[in-house]
């Protein structure tokens, strides 16, 4: 594999710079709270700006190849080094990570979840950062899965301390579950280490290597790797924590899991199961079709029951990976290209979905679908960006949701050649019905939410504030609660700065995606060739 | 980064033609433009969008310019002109690149002209029409956005692009027709045209997929050239699923059967968008999906090939042109009047498609959008200036046309053309198309079109007799200056003559209150007295931003059909369009009866023998030419359309004018003759589709459905979740109880132990069952890892 070792400081300096962040906030009493929030945004601003820098200096005519390499010795007794690289993969994913951090800690600024203590908060934010990050750069199974747990516990606290009511028991989930995939996926990830020699667990020698081991011992390898993955994704059947989770999160949360987090287990298909196994994927793809379709399907289904927003939008989740993994078990190029796009895709989408239902139910502590009712009558703006970004992520071309699913489905149908064509083909026509339950759920949430006329509750004139105490979650409401109509009031600066690169980032990926198909494109071919020699 | 070479041709291409790619961008940025900045600029992003739309309208006029020169250029020497195409790299995959451009061939020019011309018209119209509207920014913001969507499609080079443009004018449909959302009806109705068209667009998706599979291309013009030169006749069954997939989509975005039904609820949205939604975009876009890859459909549902009788789009076109025709004569708003009236002319257009006349169904996209758009803008004059913002024709309307001469003038021309009276514009269209399928041998849908003419005139003459004649009532008896008192006696009568109609009250009832609703920001007492001065000659009339285009559109709605008169063997549209449709023209004429073709066909002749167009030398289907026009074989029709005429004009006065005449027996038969009723309550509850996709489909998949999905998940899988946990949980107490306590060492504890250790930081915030849990999972693992281990040794 041929690698590029310039400039390869950068990838250290941008993973690890959001620890200096947590280190300096350990030694600053938790009650200087704006000072903290201060720290959060520097550090993740700094961050985003190594990032960026990142983006400058990658060089995008070859882009298949892995960039600022570096192979150091690291736990030399099980022959895992410290190995990090960058390439059109992983790039969009790193770089989103570190942008969506950034916002997020901005968004903080005036949206403190209720239980307080912006200290903790934040410098958990902070390491969860470092965890993500990691993932996309690692290119060492050990290190790998080392960054992947690193993730699993600032999310656990962030739940089970700044979540909703019901946060013990979500958190709990959240983590047995994305526990017990771990588990399996380490007993993967030890079989195949022996499997290959026991030499080392960096990507390139497994990738090597992996394609030799025979057909059965693959399947079984790739069971225990699918599993874990399939539990972060998550695919149907383990798909029921996410909606616990993303339910009882602070919005903080909410984005950071729809955006990123989820994506570590898609990645982790792409980048790890995929290449290292390829007979074992080609054994498993039929079943990843399908159970992504029935997550298609099943998860709008889940979506049109639904009766509380935030909710709704979690089961959305379920659906819109599953065009994910649709694309990736077609084991084609168009079709993993789809699904690379289709994870920033839904992390963008998603994220900004997860903020307008955090603000809405900032304003009106609630996010109950009967309630809310004519949100563009008293908030015009914030009715506008539910609408675009319902629109997004129904999969209108023209925004950024389009390019993760129709060429979803033009792959589906054109499968690589070793996988049942008439299976991929039904799956295909399947697929395409998910596309019209999006439009189905999506416009009537923004039906039911956004036109029509504020019901009498919020429209200010009642005077009765007592059902509003008693949903009083938010600590920033009961400061204007003397003030009725200041409750509710548009989308103001610190969302317009948090939210912005979102939309235009929707947008602009949506207008022309050429940009980020263009990094992908080459590292992708470069992949599915290395499979298709894989399978006989 | 250009993709491939420009397609130029063998003659260079002009300015026009090689930037027309401009064309739909324009509007594009005058959308964002009119988005950020509307309400700052003094009129409200209004002028935004329509200088954007004539700059638009100017280059689609140069570029229809240069484009005639260039078949002029061609032609004979060179054969059929060739499109000119240019591409940038839009997305790529596997090394593959899609683009993003321009496919200029005759098609595509025809609507390009249309559209723009249209949409220019339609901006000036609702300057005044939508005059101190809530959103009036938002509103051209949106209806800038849908003129650019629909150029978009109709330029496009490859598949994808023209997906964009497709979903696009979805997006402007939802935000149009729901432009009045703080009423549940019309943000219904939004709902329903969006997601209606979104089942359809399914078989987009689908078909596009099918397309790329059996192509290895998205590219129109390669997917025509490969099947016209019978690439595709290997996977023939493949390439019939493909086309029925891709139809699915026209049947939904162009309102055929059964899929009809939202066109008639998009009426809730204000009038300038029904009448270009109606007239050149949106509706008209599944036609022109078929015309565009047309030899995909012509060989993969085997059109006319010999004996053949029936195909899909026949069929379905066939069939809505009769349904919706009959659904027309059930309707008090004159807006439906002429929803269904659009209906049932795009199954014209499609049955056209089905038959093999080509031509003569894009000849009808272009005069139907004319006098269609005419007569929308008509109805909204009306309801702007005599009717109170009312479109119920019963109720409000009548004898309106002395004080409205432009509008019932243009009315009137319009209704001709639509009804094919000869010499007005859509006589050539139409007639050319129910001519093709007694030539071509499609006997059953020569009968639909004469039958179809029929009751178009029949309908048309009962709305025109309700709208523009007999006594004034309500509103319009206002606005006439005729006492009020004799209003309701018509209507009371009419109510009982046709019987049933309390049945759909509440239809119009709606459109009503819509566009009452939507316009009480301005009052409604001073409209006639409006802030325009009305045209000159027309006092009384509208003021002159909706009189005007209405007259334009007039006009055109007699003169748009002189481009190609079969009666006087003049073919110079089809000339000009004849190389989009992907196949030649077989002009030996063997199915037709008719001998030799004159002047036109040897100059045809010459094309082919020149043979320099390696495309088309190489095509080993064709389609036929159209037929020798004869006064003989168009009699028929024309002597149905004055019958339909004569007895709806008898009928209309004897029902809704209590004149004693020939029909005078036949009023009140729908109370009278239980079938009638029968009949008539078939067609007011719209032959039930209605009810059984929105109370039987849609409630069935958005609550049993859905709640059983859900139910399965809380019951079930997260059920099994649970029960896992807790399982894990007693298992590790008794574990903890039976195997901890007394076996110490070993592989499941060493490594529990770890996992416990780190566990205890969790305990202060947490119960503390992770560690337990998190000691059993590392346990299972390591236990899990020696287990394959071993086994795969």
């Amino acid at each position: 594999m041929e690698v590029l070792t310039n400039d390869n400081w950068i990838l250290t300096v941008g993973t690890f710079l959001p620890l200096v962040g947590v280190l300096v906030m350990l030694f600053i009493p938790a009650v200087e709270e704006t000072l903290h929030k201060q720290i959060a945004i520097v550090t993740s601003g700094a961050t985003l700006a190594v990032g960026i820098w990142t983006l400058v200096l990658f060089d995008y005519d070859q882009s298949e190849k892995l960039q600022f390499w570096v192979d150091e010795e690291w736990i030399s007794v099980i022959r895992s080094g410290y190995t990090i690289g960058l390439d059109g993969i992983s790039l969009p994913l790193y770089i989103l990570s570190m942008a969506v951090t950034f916002l997020v800690a901005i968004y903080t600024w005036d949206n403190m979840p209720d239980a307080g203590n912006p200290k903790s908060f934040l410098m958990l934010m902070m390491v969860l950062q470092v965890g993500m990050a990691g993932s996309f750069i690692a290119q060492d199974l050990i290190l790998f899965f080392v960054f992947f747990e690193v993730v699993l516990l600032p999310m656990y606290f962030m739940i089970g301390v700044w979540g909703g009511e019901q946060r013990q028991y979500a958190s709990l989930k959240f983590f047995l579950y994305t526990m017990f995939g771990s588990a399996l996926m380490l007993v993967a990830f030890l079989a195949l280490f022996f499997q290959t020699d026991a030499v080392s667990f960096g990507f390139a020698h497994l990738m090597d290597a992996g394609a030799l081991i025979d057909r059965d011992t693959q399947i079984w390898i790739f069971a225990g790797m699918f599993v874990g993955f399939a539990v972060k994704v998550p695919m149907f059947p383990f798909h029921t924590w996410l909606p616990d989770a993303h339910t009882q999160a602070p919005t903080q949360g909410s984005v950071i899991l729809a955006a990123i987090l989820l994506k570590l287990g898609t990645y982790g298909f792409v980048r790890i199961a995929i290449p290292m196994l390829p007979q074992g994927a080609e054994a498993w793809a039929p079943v990843i079709g399908v159970l992504a379709v029935i997550g298609i399907i099943y998860g709008a289904l889940g979506c049109l029951a639904q009766t509380d927003m935030k909710r709704l939008i979690a089961f959305s989740s379920v659906a819109h990976m599953g065009f994910v993994m649709l694309g990736i078990s077609t084991l084609t190029s168009l079709g993993i290209n789809a699904a690379l796009f289709g994870m920033v895709a839904h992390g963008l989408i998603t994220g900004m979905l997860f903020f307008v239902a955090g603000s809405i139910k900032h304003r009106y502590h609630t996010l109950e679908i009967k309630r809310l009712s004519g949100l563009l009558i008293q908030m015009p703006k914030m009715g506008w960006i539910l609408g675009f970004a319902a629109m997004a992520s129904l999969g209108l071309p023209g925004l950024a949701g389009f390019w993760g699913e129709f060429p979803a489905i033009l792959a589906a149908w054109n499968p690589h050649p070793a996988l049942n064509q008439d299976l991929f083909r039904t799956l295909t026509v399947i697929a395409a019905l998910g596309t019209v339950l999006a439009a189905g759920y999506l416009l009537w949430l923004y039906q039911r939410t956004a036109f029509g006329t504020p019901s009498d509750e919020f429209s200010g004139h009642d005077s009765g504030h007592g059902g509003h105490a008693a949903h009083s979650l938010s600590a920033a409401a009961n400061h204007d609660h003397d003030d009725h109509e200041s409750d509710i009031h548009d989308v103001n600066t610190i969302e317009w700065i948090a939210w912005t690169p979102f939309l235009i980032a929707i947008l602009v990926l949506g207008v022309y995606p050429q940009l980020m198909f263009e990094v992908m494109d080459p590292a992708v071919t470069q992949l599915v060739e290395r499979v298709g020699a894989g399978i006989p | 980064m250009l993709l491939g070479a420009e397609t130029d041709g063998v003659v260079t291409a002009g300015w026009f033609l090689q930037n027309a790619w401009l064309i739909p961008v324009i509007p594009a940025i005058a959308f964002f433009g009119i988005l950020f900045f509307g309400k700052k600029l003094p009129r409200g992003g209004s002028e935004l969008g329509l200088i954007s739309m004539v700059a638009a309208f100017t280059i689609a006029a140069g570029t229809a310019w240069q484009w005639v020169d260039r078949v002029h250029a061609y032609s004979p020497e060179y054969g059929e002109a060739e499109p000119v195409i240019r591409q940038w790299t839009w997305w790529q995959s596997g090394g593959t690149e899609f683009g993003i451009g321009q496919q200029i061939d005759g098609l595509s020019v025809t609507m390009l002209l249309l559209v723009a011309f249209i949409s220019t018209l339609v901006l000036v119209y609702s300057t005044e029409y939508v005059r101190g509207d809530r959103r009036y920014t938002h509103f051209f913001a949106s209806i800038t956005l849908f003129s650019a969507g629909m150029l978009t499609m109709v330029i496009a080079p490859n598949m994808v692009q023209l997906i964009l443009g497709w979903e696009i004018m979805g997006l402007c449909s939802f935000l149009l027709i729901g432009h009045w959302w703080e009423e549940q009806a019309n943000s219904r109705a939004a709902l329903k045209a969006f997601f209606t068209v979104r089942v359809g667009d399914m078989g987009l998706l689908v078909g596009t997929a099918m397309l790329l599979g059996i192509f290895g291309t998205l590219d129109i013009l390669e997917i025509n050239q490969l099947t016209a030169e019978g690439a595709a006749d290997d996977s023939k069954n493949l390439l019939m699923w493909t086309a029925v997939a891709l139809f699915i989509a026209c049947i939904g975005k162009s309102g055929q059967f059964p899929l009809h039904t939202w066109l008639p609820d998009a009426m809730a949205g204000p009038t300038p968008v029904s009448s270009l939604l109606h007239s050149s975009t949106m509706v008209v876009a599944g036609v022109f999906l078929v015309a565009r890859i047309y030899p995909v459909f012509y060989v993969g549902l085997d059109i006319n090939v010999a004996g053949q009788q029936f195909n899909l789009i026949a069929v379905i076109g066939g069939i809505t042109v009769l349904i919706a025709a009959l659904l027309a004569f059930v309707q008090d708003d004159i807006k439906k009047v002429l929803a269904y009236s659009t209906v049932s002319q795009l199954g014209y257009m499609m049955m056209s498609l089905g038959i093999g006349a080509w031509t003569a169904a894009v000849f009808h996209i272009w005069t139907h959008a004319f006098f269609k758009c005419c007569l929308f803008l008509a109805a909204g004059s009306i309801s702007h200036t005599a009717s109170h913002h009312s479109f119920d024709m019963k109720k409000d309307m009548g004898g309106i046309w002395r004080k409205m001469p432009v509008t019932t003038g243009a009315w009137i021309a319009s209704t001709a053309a639509l009804c094919g009276v000869p010499y007005f514009s859509g006589f050539f269209s139409k007639d050319e198309i129910i001519d093709s399928a007694r030539a071509y041998d499609y006997t059953v849908f020569y009968y639909v079109g004469i039958i179809g003419a029929f009751m178009t005139t029949a309908y048309m003459t009962r709305a025109t007799y309700l709208t523009f004649f007999g006594t004034p009532r309500g509103a319009a008896a206002h606005f006439m200056g005729v006492a009020h008192d004799t209003s309701h006696e018509v209507h009371g009568h009419a109510a009982d003559a046709v019987g049933a109609e309390h049945a759909d009250d509440h239809l119009p009832e709606h459109a009503d209150a819509h566009d009452a609703h939507g316009h009480d920001a301005h009052g409604h007492d001073d409209h006639h007295v409006s802030h325009s001065r009305p045209l000159p000659f027309a006092k009384t009339d509208s003021p002159w931003q909706i009189a005007g285009p209405i007259l334009v559109l007039g006009i055109l709605a007699v003169s748009a059909g002189y481009i190609n008169m079969p009666v006087h063997k003049f073919y110079w549209f089809e000339h000009q369009t004849e190389s989009a449709i992907g196949l030649p023209i077989a002009h030996e004429e063997e199915k037709s009866a008719d001998g030799g073709e004159g002047a036109e066909a040897a100059a045809v002749e010459g094309e082919e023998a020149h043979g320099g167009d390696e495309a088309h030398s190489e095509a080993i289907y064709s389609v036929p030419a159209p037929p020798k026009f004869k006064w003989v074989n168009a009699a028929p029709g024309l002597i149905l359309v004055a019958l339909g005429f004569a007895i709806s004009l008898g009928m209309s006065m004897a029902v809704f004018g209590r004149r004693k005449n020939l029909f005078a027996p036949f009023v009140g038969l729908t109370r009278r003759n239980r079938i009638a009723r029968g009949g008539h309550t078939v067609l007011v509850k719209k032959y039930g589709l209605d009810s059984l996709y929105e109370n039987i489909i849609v409630r069935a998949v958005a609550y049993p459905f859905a709640k059983a999905a859900y139910w399965f998940n809380q019951n079930v899988i997260d059920a099994v979740v649970n029960g896992a946990g807790r399982s894990g949980k007693l298992t590790g107490e008794w574990i903890y109880r039976n195997v901890d306590q007394r076996v110490v060492d070993g592989a499941v504890n060493a490594s529990g132990l770890v996992a416990s250790e780190s566990g205890h930081a969790l305990q202060p915030v947490q119960s503390g069952k992770v560690n337990q849990y998190g000691a059993l999972l590392f346990g299972a693992a390591a236990v899990g890892a020696i287990v394959l281990i071993l086994i795969n040794a």
